[in-house]
């Protein structure tokens, strides 16, 4: 440990703590712009320096390590001038666009200008006037906004190893820009949206759809049905002012009733699903000698990114539908014939941590129901604007259910949210399937938790699998070239494009952290535990659609509903 | 009057620089020779003594440099030598390299030597493609001869970014990066080329390095300025009657410089102002004239001595115009990657243009100088802090000048 004085404040901190670490230590809070918790230091920003005795210069607090005696002040004159100039500066070249701004009351840079009294700027308002890119129907980037922070760059470089962004030109012509084509559909972007947690500022946002939403409401001939994904819930509270993981299901739905939704179902009915089409796919591919290991692909940013970076291993990839994707096949033709209604005239809302899901919804092959399957994807971020346009008090909402036929889940689909979810949902099934016992205890913990991969061999009554879990891409790319090398010892690999799964998900909430992911996940493994029902094979309503419409996993039906095909996206980024 | 004392370009005119018979003849790889049967602290040790500062701009004392290297255990290290010598209206680099080679492989490979380095690299401007072919010719002169030992030499051509001079945006550089500062701490020292100790020295540092081994510390330590000792070499550019270069003690006085060497002013004009050390030096008014170029009077009077660039202006000069100039190529030259400097010197050229156009302020001028300030103090790099002292400078000693422009 080092002693420090922080203004006046003695402190002892790690020997390889920053000023900004030992500020904290020390209770004294030092602003910042450029730093980001997971990410390597940048100092680029400069609004976090500082006066340290003995030096002619400020010091960047987030990237000058601390020395035994060290004196600094976070609060002199030459300090707040210095932070405040560099402010205006920044803010001088931003459009002034507060109160249209997406991130209107949760920018890093608004809350700076707030804290910091800018009031008039001496700098005269230059904006660049660059235009926004909407080339894709998930990501829109605003580089007006951009104050070159440079998170989303490595996150896109380093969580994700995508590469889609880089640096162009010097000076004040630098520009974040997608890398290698004119804009983020032609880079190799998979639509993740992991650059919009990392970006202190509205330059990175989702493709908001709330006019689609409020004008399919309005709409009297539409009858609009929503499916909410398994990670929504633990993150939502944050959009309404509660904690993470405090929002009650039940209030939810009464909650989804009342921003307007006729009927409200479970993307988590469709989750147990995939787990009885998926493990029987993984089981006819073991037993018949089909490619191993087979991946997971209900994360459309991974389908993605296989698509673009291994196209050459499609074949891996299950065939199975994302959840969001089988519901929107089955509500527009198994329950629209349950309820008797039209399928012309259902509206399919998905509610959805995912950025990915929009472009994956948009999918031309994604209308097996003769109708597009999934009419609109709102994120979690959409959701909760909604909730506050409609000033609801969660306080006082009495619970509601679901409605019927999809409405049904297990404890197996509520981690999905998680990594390792989908791994642990699956094996709880596949272990019934194959030995005939029950499963006593169906919590495999191994599968849990944040690290970037995990494995494990389990003994199914002698036939053992090998499985893997990797979240976050740059994981994922680990995993992958060693399949793509022919080393891979595995039969069975969970891939998540996002750090965390799907509760880091590019559509939640702004995540800064992944202690915030961490905290989500707590909230997930608790609600599986709560539930009477935890093994998908023991969901009413789906063994219902297997005797009534379905039949049996990989059946004919499955095929032409809940089954798809993959696109070597033919970028040649490799 | 002074007179100059070749000692780093002692060999300039009497050898063929593409023959390295004649530089051995000179006496050339003795204090190699030396060096390596000296132990590597001693090495370190008669450096420190000499007080040999870096002649690239920063002043460093050279052996603490190398000590900082030398102490630390590394798998592998490296001796960068610095010839980027992108500032305007210098060339001392040039003249050195391409009149005397072998003088700064010496420098360099004791360099190794003392720090346990056994590669080098040479980051050469792009615009000096003869002397990448005069280094190259000279390092396999040397390699033949097996004169360097085991210590590798490899050129490197620069890219035309003036920030590529900075140590460690060069050292980004040579990695195939985009030329960006990094922040320090780390140093180069402890951590520099692919993260291992690297010393990084100007090309004119290590052509000092030779004949101290040579002739020892304290005779390089009684040579010119106490605090600077050794010599200085020195480009003339502007209003000066004799734009050459001279290598002079550093303890002669700027009024030397340029009424002395330089000839004075042409035609009759009279000294306006002063710039030495390249674009972002500060502008020297009449009454420092009798100050001496070391690294320390100099900074007594907020000026630099810098790479020795001097460059003079007479009392026809608009100097709030020239100053603007040099804020459009801070301006260019910013590489982006800090707030304060990437936004600060767009708007000092911004308002420096308004004053300059007669449509500035009191106000800008104020404003000028907060920013100039902040920029000094915040930014991440060399480049942003030094850019205002051209404004800054001149708004102290040249007040007048822009008062006659503001409204
Ligand atoms: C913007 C900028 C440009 C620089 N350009 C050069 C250069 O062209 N040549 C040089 O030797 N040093 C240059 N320097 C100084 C180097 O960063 C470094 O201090 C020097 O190479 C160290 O060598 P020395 O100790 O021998 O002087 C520059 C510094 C800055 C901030
Ligand atoms: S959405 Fe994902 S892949 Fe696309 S730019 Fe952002 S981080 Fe990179
Ligand atoms: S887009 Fe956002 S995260 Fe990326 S550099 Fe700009 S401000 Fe930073
Ligand atoms: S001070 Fe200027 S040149 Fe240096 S890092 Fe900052 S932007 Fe780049
Ligand atoms: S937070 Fe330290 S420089 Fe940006």
């Amino acid at each position: 440990m080092i002693n420090v004085i922080i203004d006046g404040i003695k402190v002892s901190a790690p020997d390889n703590a920053s000023i900004l670490q030992a500020a904290e230590l020390a209770g004294v809070k030092v602003p910042t712009l450029c730093y980001h918790p997971d990410q390597a230091i940048k100092a680029n920003c400069r609004v976090c320096v500082c006066e340290v005795e003995g030096l002619p210069l400020l010091q960047a607090a987030c990237s000058t390590p601390i020395r035994d005696g060290m004196v600094i002040r976070t609060n002199t004159p030459a300090v707040i001038e210095a932070r405040r100039t560099i402010l205006q500066l920044i803010l001088a070249h931003h459009p002034q666009d507060c109160l249209n701004c997406i991130r209107n009351k949760n920018c890093e840079l608004q809350a700076l200008a707030e804290q910091y009294a800018i009031r008039e700027n001496p700098f005269e308002l230059m904006v660049r006037g660059l235009p926004r890119d909407t080339s894709t129907p998930s990501i829109v980037r605003d580089p007006d906004k951009c104050i070159l922070c440079r998170r989303c760059e490595y996150a896109c470089s380093e969580f994700q190893s995508v590469n889609a962004l880089g640096l162009e030109n010097r000076g004040n012509h630098a520009m974040i820009v997608p890398s290698l084509g004119k804009d983020l559909l032609e880079s190799p972007c998979v639509m993740c949206g992991q650059c919009i947690h990392a970006c202190p500022v509205g330059a990175i946002h989702e493709n908001e759809e709330i006019d689609e939403f409020l004008a399919a409401v309005a709409d009297p001939d539409k009858i609009v049905v929503t499916q909410m994904a398994p990670a929504v819930r633990v993150a939502i509270g944050e959009e309404v002012g509660m904690a993470t993981g405090d929002m009650d299901m039940n209030v939810l739905v009464t909650a989804l009733r009342q921003i307007g939704f006729d009927y409200v179902l479970h993307t988590n009915f469709t989750a147990d699903l995939t787990i009885l089409e998926e493990g029987n796919e993984l089981l006819k591919r073991v037993k018949e000698g089909g490619k191993l290991p087979m991946f997971t692909s209900c994360s459309p940013g991974w389908i993605n990114f296989c698509e673009t970076y291994y196209p050459d291993l499609l074949d891996n990839l299950s065939t199975c539908k994302s959840p969001q994707q089988m519901f929107g096949a089955l509500v527009k033709t198994y329950w629209a014939e349950k309820m008797g209604v039209d399928p012309s005239k259902i509206y399919s809302v998905s509610i959805m941590p995912c950025t990915a899901k929009k472009f994956e919804a948009a999918r031309p092959e994604m209308n097996s129901s003769g109708y597009r399957d999934v009419d609109l994807v709102l994120t979690t971020r959409e959701l909760g604007r909604l909730f506050r346009m409609t000033g609801l008090d969660f306080s006082r909402i009495a619970p509601g259910k679901f409605d019927s036929w999809m409405g049904a889940y297990t404890g197996a689909a509520v981690i999905f949210g998680a990594t390792g979810g989908v791994m642990e949902a699956a094996l709880r099934t596949v272990y019934e399937v194959v030995t005939g016992n029950e499963l006593k205890d169906v919590n495999f913990t191994f599968a849990r938790g944040m690290e970037g991969i995990k494995e494990a061999e389990i003994d199914l009554n002698g036939l053992k699998v090998r499985v893997a879990i990797a979240h976050g891409l740059a994981n994922a790319r680990k995993v992958m070239d060693q399949v793509r090398a022919g080393e891979s010892p595995y039969h069975f690999i969970e891939i998540m494009a996002c750090p965390g799964g799907c509760i880091g998900g590019g559509g939640q909430p702004i995540t800064k952290s992944n202690a915030k992911r961490a905290e989500r996940i707590e909230g997930i493994y608790k609600e599986d535990e709560g539930l009477l029902l935890r093994k998908s094979h023991e969901n009413p309503e789906v063994i219902q659609i297997y005797e009534e419409f379905l039949h049996e996993p990989l059946g004919h039906k499955s095929h032409e509903l809940l089954h798809t095909h993959y696109h070597d996206k033919n970028k040649k980024f490799l | 009057m002074a007179e100059e004392l070749r000692l780093v370009l002692k060999n300039f005119g009497k050898i063929n620089p593409l023959k390295v018979e004649d530089y051995l003849s000179a006496g050339g790889y003795k204090s190699l020779e030396k060096a390596r049967s000296m132990n590597p602290l001693e090495v370190v040790e008669v450096m420190k003594k000499s007080g040999l500062r870096g002649r690239g701009g920063a002043g460093f004392n050279t052996g603490q440099k190398w000590f900082f290297a030398h102490n630390i255990q590394a798998d592998e290290k490296f001796v960068v030598c610095n010839a980027d010598e992108g500032e305007p209206g210098t060339y001392k680099d040039r003249i050195i390299m391409e009149n005397d080679p072998h003088i700064v492989l010496e420098g360099m490979a004791i360099c190794g030597h003392a720090i346990g380095a056994t590669q080098g690299y040479i980051y050469c401007r792009g615009e000096y493609p003869g002397v990448v072919d005069t280094l190259n010719t000279a390092i396999a002169q040397a390699k033949e001869k097996g004169l360097l030992g085991d210590f590798n030499i490899e050129v490197r051509m620069g890219a035309g970014a003036y920030v590529c001079g900075e140590e460690t945006a060069l050292i980004e550089s040579i990695e195939g990066n985009r030329g960006e500062p990094r922040f320090r701490p780390p140093y180069p020292p402890v951590a520099g080329l692919w993260q291992k100790p690297t010393i990084v020295n100007n090309v004119e540092t290590f052509a000092n390095v030779a004949q101290i081994i040579e002739k020892g510390a304290e005779w390089f330590a009684g040579i010119g300025a106490k605090s600077f000792p050794g010599t200085k070499v020195l480009t003339l550019t502007g209003d000066i009657n004799k734009k050459i270069f001279i290598e002079v003690p550093t303890d002669t006085t700027i009024k030397e410089v340029v009424f002395g060497f330089g000839g004075g002013i042409p035609d009759g004009k009279k000294f306006k102002a002063v710039q030495i050390g390249g674009t972002s030096g500060g502008f020297i008014p009449e009454e420092f004239i009798e100050t001496t170029i070391d690294f320390d009077s100099m900074r007594k009077i907020e000026a630099t001595l810098g790479s020795g660039a001097v460059f003079v202006i007479d009392e026809t000069r608009d100097i709030v115009d020239v100053v603007t100039r040099i804020a459009k190529f801070f301006e260019h030259e910013s590489c982006g990657k800090c707030a304060p400097c990437r936004e600060g010197t767009m708007r000092v050229h911004l308002l420096m243009d308004r004053i300059n156009d007669g449509k500035g302020s009191q106000a800008d001028v104020a404003l000028l100088k907060k920013l100039s300030r902040v920029m000094a103090s915040a930014c991440l790099c060399g480049l942003g802090q030094a850019a205002p002292t051209p404004v800054v400078t001149t708004i102290n000693h040249f007040g007048m000048d822009y008062h006659a422009k503001v409204q």
